[in-house]
């Protein structure tokens, strides 16, 4: 009786460690879902991720597919005072076809200020076939009160989106660009805390 | 049929209760502990209720009649989804009746880890508490409370409510979700390891086979909410962007994170209400229930197949379209398992010898408006039409079908079949009848305009609207006082079951009630089966 009690104990405390077990790996799965998340959009272009990449190796006969209208849109978080504009409002990009836009960008604050820029292309499901080859979206850059720099933008639409059943027709795109505030590289939201809220720059 | 052999004259002698404070404060008994669950989700129900009838009487008109301030009706319809969902049914269901029935129908002496099981009840009253903080302390700017909606979506719940009200209401989803996590192990435990020589997992009765199912859907998808959530806090306080773009997050993520969660939870609602629904059809139509496996394996597959269908609920976001038709397509197959256990419910009823007592009532009414919920169900499946209805009263008028008509007169059902267990007091079968009556109609009148005005494009979550919404709206809004008008009639029932001398028998329903609990006294001992009940003859249903 005592031996089977004791059995009957050991198999509950099992249950009950497998239990929390499937709770810790669900925590972990949770978290670690980040990271993949990340890595699938980058990979996938899913949800207007655009993609980075080389130059196009095997262009091809470009002359036969429809041009793509790439609309430029820019954006500057409320704490930089930076002026941000295209050269130009959109480009038509025939897919397969190498392209370089200018974005001209100003620090019109009274101080020295860090920015980068983040990005993202609509329709979302165009983002895949979006290929930045030179951005100054990669990287972050200081300005000194009253300067003015002329970034260079090189990418080209990858002419498979003509072969994607779900946007082969579309003619249309936006690439979004926000400036936000850098502290080492990655950018700073001015959101609702009163800590994160103070602009450090500009 | 299950039979229990030697017990009956050993109740009396281990029957003794502790002190007021120790019984109810410190509790480790499985009744008391349910009892609990069940007075705490009736008072949190009351609580939602009377939010929903600040949303019910705002909307009776257009224009703002009630709200100074269209952000507090927000917060009203937040806090009664969150109360409503964790903690009245997930209290009444899991808490309530899974730790009053599930050792007493698996003949356990107890669960398996009854002091646990007492921290499982404090930490949900815990989470409460915080819940209603959330609604006193600032979130959107110049207003109080949490206006978020249930699924607290950033940026809304991020750079939209500086204050601290959604940090509140984290906090209440934490507490909560660890209590049911601690609740599920428990449960799990209890059934895997603690059933009664002979009763195997196959004879096991489906109410408990439900809260197993329950138990494990817990188990997997809170974490994930927890971690969501958890998430949304440092990104609110701690300066990290796992949600913001502009630190190369993504808003959706935690749509997929959410839903991983919300799309199981809504099962998690539903299951235990399957389970009593078997044993209150079996037991009033003096028949084991139709299919028994099938219908235990038919809870298993909405189970798995509840996890992988999650993005049914974004197909707004923006998913490639082989990703939308096979959400659709996995979305869809949950009928097929769901079906199942309608008809078995419908072929358990045929050719047996029906008794119309007021539980039975409320059983069959939740199965004529449980398949009405589910078959919009089946229409909002479609990614096509769900773009035209996403978030729609169309979408309000579908989950309040499978739930306030679902789930919640299944907790009507199992009161009105377990009271007299629970107590050993009656309530009267006319006060039982006459609540159902108003409930069915209060809730219909309440909730099928809400159809029309989906198909019309009443979008949710706005405290006015256009005129040509207004007469659904206002006919819903009688609904809900005939609904509420039930409820009082279900209090008097419920006065005047204590006040009557009348003293239930230990099995009132007769040869249909087969489980193990109608072999107990009613009320039963403070302790039961100190000789474990030995399970023999065919599977009980």
């Amino acid at each position: 009786m005592s031996d089977k009690a004791t059995r009957n104990a050991r198999t509950v405390r099992w249950t009950a460690i497998a239990c929390a077990g499937v709770v810790v790996g669900m925590t972990g799965l949770a978290f670690a879902s980040v990271p993949l998340y990340d890595l699938f959009c980058k990979a996938t272009g899913y949800d207007g991720t655009p993609r980075k990449g080389l130059a196009l190796t095997a262009s091809g006969d470009t002359s036969a597919t429809k041009p793509v209208t790439v609309r430029f849109d820019t954006n500057v978080a409320p704490n930089l005072s930076w002026r941000f504009q295209p050269e130009t409002p959109s480009v038509e990009a025939v897919p397969g076809e190498t392209k370089t836009v200018f974005f001209k960008v100003k620090n019109v604050g009274p101080k020295p200020a860090t920015g980068i820029a983040t990005f993202n292309v609509q329709p979302g499901l165009m983002g895949s076939y979006f290929v930045k080859i030179q951005c100054f979206c990669f990287d972050e850059h200081t300005l000194q009160p009253g300067e003015t720099m002329d970034f260079p933008l090189v990418f080209y639409v990858d002419p498979k989106l003509r072969q994607d059943a779900d946007i082969a027709d579309l003619g249309e795109m936006t690439l979004s660009y926000t400036y936000f505030v850098s502290r080492n590289g990655s950018p700073q939201a001015a959101i609702s805390t009163p800590a994160s809220g103070k602009p450090d720059g500009g | 049929m299950a039979t229990a052999a030697a017990h009956a004259g050993h109740d009396a002698h281990d029957d003794h209760k502790p002190s007021f404070f120790a019984r109810w404060f410190l509790s480790t008994n499985h009744k008391d502990i349910g009892t609990l669950y069940l007075l705490f989700a009736f008072f949190a129900g009351c609580v939602g209720a009377f939010l929903s009838f600040g949303i019910r009487m705002e909307m009776e008109e257009p224009g703002l009649q009630y709200f100074t301030n269209p952000q507090t009706y927000n917060v009203f319809v937040t806090g009664h989804g969150l109360i409503m969902v964790f903690f009245m049914v997930m209290p009444a269901l899991i808490g309530g009746f899974g730790n009053w029935f599930v050792p007493l129908m698996i003949g356990a002496p107890d669960m398996a880890f009854p002091r646990m099981n007492n921290i499982s009840f404090w930490l949900t009253v815990a989470g409460f508490c915080s819940l209603v903080c959330s609604l006193f302390v600032e979130g959107a700017p110049g207003a109080a409370g949490a206006g978020t909606g249930w699924t607290v979506y950033p940026p809304l719940s991020s750079s939209g409510h500086p204050g601290p009200a959604v940090d509140f209401a984290i906090f209440s989803l934490h507490l909560a979700g660890a209590g049911s996590i601690l609740g599920a192990i428990n449960f799990i435990t209890t059934i895997l390891n603690m059933r009664a020589p002979g009763m195997t997992l196959h004879k096991m009765p489906l109410f408990a086979w439900a809260e197993l199912v329950t138990a494990f859907l817990l188990l997997l998808s809170l974490p994930v909410l927890a971690g969501a959530i958890t998430m949304l806090l440092t990104d609110r306080n701690f300066g990290t962007t796992f949600f913001a773009p502009e630190g190369g997050g993504d808003p959706v993520l935690y749509q997929h994170l959410f839903w991983f969660f919300g799309h199981p939870e809504v099962y998690v609602m539903i299951l235990p209400a399957f389970g009593i629904v078997s044993h209150i059809i079996a037991t009033f139509s003096k028949k084991p229930v139709f299919g028994y496996l099938a219908m235990a394996y038919a809870m298993v597959a909405i189970g798995v197949v509840g996890f992988v269908v999650w993005a049914h609920h974004m197909y707004t976001v923006g998913l490639s379209l082989q990703t939308q038709s096979y959400f659709v397509f996995a979305t869809m197959v949950i009928a097929v398992p769901t079906g199942v256990k309608i008809f078995s419910w419908i072929a358990t009823m045929w050719g047996g010898s029906i008794r119309f007592t007021a539980a039975m009532h409320w059983a069959v009414g939740f199965i004529f408006l449980f398949t009405v919920g589910g078959v919009t169900g089946v229409v909002l499946a479609n990614s096509a039409v769900d773009k035209y209805l996403h978030d729609t009263y169309y979408v309000v008028a579908h989950f309040h079908y499978v739930l306030s008509l679902g789930a919640v007169f299944i907790i009507f059902a199992g009161v009105y079949y377990w009271f007299p267990k629970m107590t050993g007091h009656i309530i009267p079968e006319w006060a039982g009848k006459l609540h159902f009556w108003l409930a069915f109609i209060g809730a219909n009148i309440l909730f099928f305009p809400m159809h029309f005005l989906g198909l019309a494009g009443m979008p949710r979550r706005y405290a006015d609207y256009p005129e040509a919404f207004a007469p659904w709206h206002k006919v819903a809004t009688w609904g809900g006082h005939i609904f509420a008008l039930g409820m009082v009639v279900f209090f008097i029932g419920v006065i005047l079951a204590f006040r009557s001398s009348k003293r239930a028998a230990a099995n009132p329903w007769g040869e249909g009630a087969t489980t193990l609990e109608w072999t107990l006294s009613s009320p039963p001992p403070f302790h039961q089966y100190e000789t474990l009940p030995r399970i023999v003859d065919e599977p009980a249903h």
